[in-house]
């Protein structure tokens, strides 16, 4: 019903919105107040790509975990605890001196949440999304990666079942470090295809063993 | 459904946005979004395929000029109507007692 002295200009309307629909939900019972900040806690705090880092540094480490890791990498991926949403199906595609893989999720924004997190914002924007596909290149440029002619790029278009984890090349230098001195040189962004980790120096090599 | 959220090979759409320091969310609208689909999931209240149905029937313009969360909020509204936990009228209702209260 309209009121006859209804506000001519309505307050913010998506955020009073979004405000007014959590709120009816948590009124009625149907969300628990308790399980909202959970969950908020758990994506922006706990779950994130050292997650990702601790598989990739492992599978360098250990030549027997990186064979079943590629093999299956749900079950693999599974035994480490890192399980949960989104994390149903997961597969690992290796990164070789002739090979560059590139992780897309063109129709929305598919993405391994248990293993590196939520997705940034290029990730799931229309513009990484369409290009990708189409001309990996220039993606990649724009990233500051630069790929040899002769290195094939395998782009995988993720989907509502599968998700995709890329293993990069384990960076010169490094060979005397631990599993997490490892760990720590593993990116986010090296993980979904879109960067390439740096060479270790041999005073940081030194520093570290 | 082959709608504007098929964008894999579209020309055109401009140079990737990338900011190295985002923060997960970007302000409170945004967990309250996150954090309602992702109870709609956790407590089976909708499956994932209505909730991308749910995005992929946005206006297109809208779709294509709004961030993701926006997105995550339309179907958070759809969500909701659809399966019968609330009616447009209870929102519309609440979002006023809201206002007044603001």
């Amino acid at each position: 019903m309209q009121d006859a002295d209804e506000k001519t200009v309505p307050p913010s309307p998506p955020t009073l919105r979004i405000k007014a629909i959590q709120s009816l939900l948590i009124e009625k019972g149907i969300l628990d107040p308790a399980a909202v900040d959970e969950i908020i806690d758990v994506f922006e705090h706990r779950l994130g790509p050292k997650n990702g880092a601790a598989v990739i540094a492992r599978a360098w480490s250990d030549p027997d975990f990186k064979t079943r890791l590629l093999d299956d990498a749900t079950t693999t991926i599974h035994e480490m605890g890192f399980t949960g949403m989104e994390g149903a199906h997961l597969h690992v595609a290796e990164n070789t001196p002739v090979v560059h893989n590139l992780v897309v999720c063109t129709l929305c924004s598919c993405y391994p949440w248990p293993v590196l997190g939520l997705p940034p914002s290029w990730f799931k924007a229309p513009q990484y999304r369409s290009r990708a596909v189409i001309d990996p290149l220039s993606v990649l440029t724009e990233f500051g990666v630069d790929i040899a002619d002769d290195v094939e790029i395998r782009v995988w278009d993720s989907n509502a079942e599968i998700r995709y984890i890329v293993l990069p090349q384990r960076p010169a230098g490094t060979e005397n470090m631990s599993e997490s001195e490892l760990a720590s040189l593993v990116t986010r962004d090296s993980m979904i295809g879109t960067a390439l980790l740096a060479p270790v120096s041999e005073a940081s090599t030194g520093e570290s063993a | 459904m082959n709608g504007i959220h098929d964008v894999g090979g579209m020309h055109g759409l401009g140079p990737i946005k990338i900011d190295p320091k985002e923060p997960v969310f970007k302000s409170d609208w945004e967990r309250q979004v996150f954090s309602t689909i992702g109870l709609y999931f956790a407590g089976g209240l909708c499956p994932i395929d209505e909730f991308r149905h749910a995005v992929e029937i946005m206006d297109p313009a809208e779709y294509l000029s709004t961030s993701y969360y926006v997105h995550w909020y339309h179907a958070m509204e759809t969500l909701a109507i659809n399966n019968g936990l609330l009616t447009k009228a209870e929102i519309d209702a609440k979002v006023e007692q809201l206002a007044q209260g603001a």
